[in-house]
């Protein structure tokens, strides 16, 4: 698929999911998991297109936190991704990582911070910072679309060289306003 | 309907699934699996699980897609799968040939007081593992089957295989494995030629 154009260097502030796919590749990340998420499509995309990353949907998001263990011991980097909602599915088995530690790397798009109309939302939104806190991980935030490679660059090594657990929180405005009727306000 | 099960001495399984490993990587699932692949020899390919229950198969997914030369093995108990069903969904849709998952059914949650499991109540892991996409399924039931099954492992092109293998429900005594997951962690890239940095 889009392998040239993402390696011409095309990356503008809208296109962030390229930036952290180019960081990613820089990272020699060989491994990528998922819950499907619309702020995710476009990198979930570049991933299945590139046959240098071995690209898995999941069930659910603690599936990719043991899949990240079992990829490190392999000799893998991996990356999961997510959205807010399914950060306390993981917690549990943060524990591992913790445990034995695994470096993991785990990007989280925001629901329920910013313009949301969706009240379940936003419970897990608001809590999913000290989910991660809770279990040990480091938060980082991406809230500009121009910070992207150097957030996730600082994320990646505090990860695979620090062995340590790091969610970056991709911000709701980052990602912008969900249409969902014709309806205005 | 055969009975949910199994009078097969789960030591001597597992020691017969492991004899002649060559190059056979292990993940084992908290509680009695670990214990089990422990009792069968110590190895460097061992990675025991302490906790994590519900994640053996993912770990030995993610081990699997980063080493696609080596056979790997997940042995582990229906509690275990149970908690993790999902994953067999998500390991049909990468068909990783050299992944295998044997779970130990005795059909209880042995670790705390021998509760009767959704396995030990009627579900079938084979028939689910089957209806997940995992083409290569086993029901085993003597020795004579653990034997086929471990002839098979080396076969990298076969998987992913799940045997649900059909234990008797005894206690038995408890062989304890290291437990300090940054040393498991550590032997097991380093068995594989990763240094600790």
């Amino acid at each position: 698929m889009d392998q040239i154009a993402v390696h011409q260097d095309s990356a503008t502030s809208t296109d962030w999911p390229v930036a952290i796919y180019r960081t990613l590749k820089n990272f020699g990340v060989a491994q990528v998991s998922y819950v499907p998420d619309a702020g995710h499509s476009k990198l979930i995309k570049l991933s299945h297109a590139d046959a240098d990353i071995k690209t898995t949907v999941l069930t659910t998001e603690e599936e990719g936190v043991a899949l990240s263990a079992g990829a490190w011991l392999g000799g893998d980097r991996a990356v999961l991704l997510m959205q807010s909602s399914g950060v306390g599915n993981c917690v549990n088995m943060l524990s591992l990582m913790a445990s034995c530690r695994f470096p993991l790397l785990t990007l989280v798009t925001m629901r329920g911070e910013w313009a949301e109309f969706n009240p379940w939302q936003i419970p897990m939104g608001r809590a999913t910072p000290q989910a991660f806190e809770i279990m040990g991980a480091t938060v980082l935030r991406l809230e500009n679309p121009d910070d992207a490679e150097e957030v996730i660059s600082a994320a990646a090594s505090l990860a695979y060289d620090g062995d340590q657990q790091v969610a970056v929180l991709i911000s709701q405005r980052m990602i912008g306003r969900k249409k969902w009727t014709k309806e205005t306000h | 309907m055969s009975a949910p099960t199994g009078t097969l001495d789960r030591r001597a399984a597992v020691k017969a699934l492991l004899a002649d490993r060559g190059d056979l990587l292990v993940i084992s699932g908290l509680g009695s699996s670990s214990y089990d692949v422990f009792d069968a020899g110590e190895h460097r390919g061992n990675f025991y699980l302490w906790g994590a229950m519900g994640g053996a198969a993912m770990v030995g997914l993610g081990l699997a897609l980063a080493q696609p030369k080596r056979p790997v093995l997940v042995i582990t108990g229906d509690g275990e799968q149970l908690m993790g069903i999902g994953s067999l969904l998500t390991i049909a849709t990468k068909q990783p040939g050299n992944l295998s998952i044997a779970v130990l059914d005795n059909g209880h949650f042995g670790e705390t007081g021998m509760q009767p499991s959704h396995s030990g109540l009627g579900a079938k892991l084979e028939v689910i593992a089957s209806g997940a996409g995992i083409g290569n399924v086993s029901d085993i039931a003597d020795m004579a089957g653990i034997e086929r099954f471990r002839n098979s492992l080396r076969d990298l092109g076969g998987g992913p295989r799940l045997a649900r293998i059909r234990i008797a429900a005894g206690e038995v005594e408890r062989a304890l494995p290291p437990r300090d997951g940054a040393y498991l962690k550590n032997r097991f890239r380093g068995h594989l030629g990763f240094q600790v940095r």
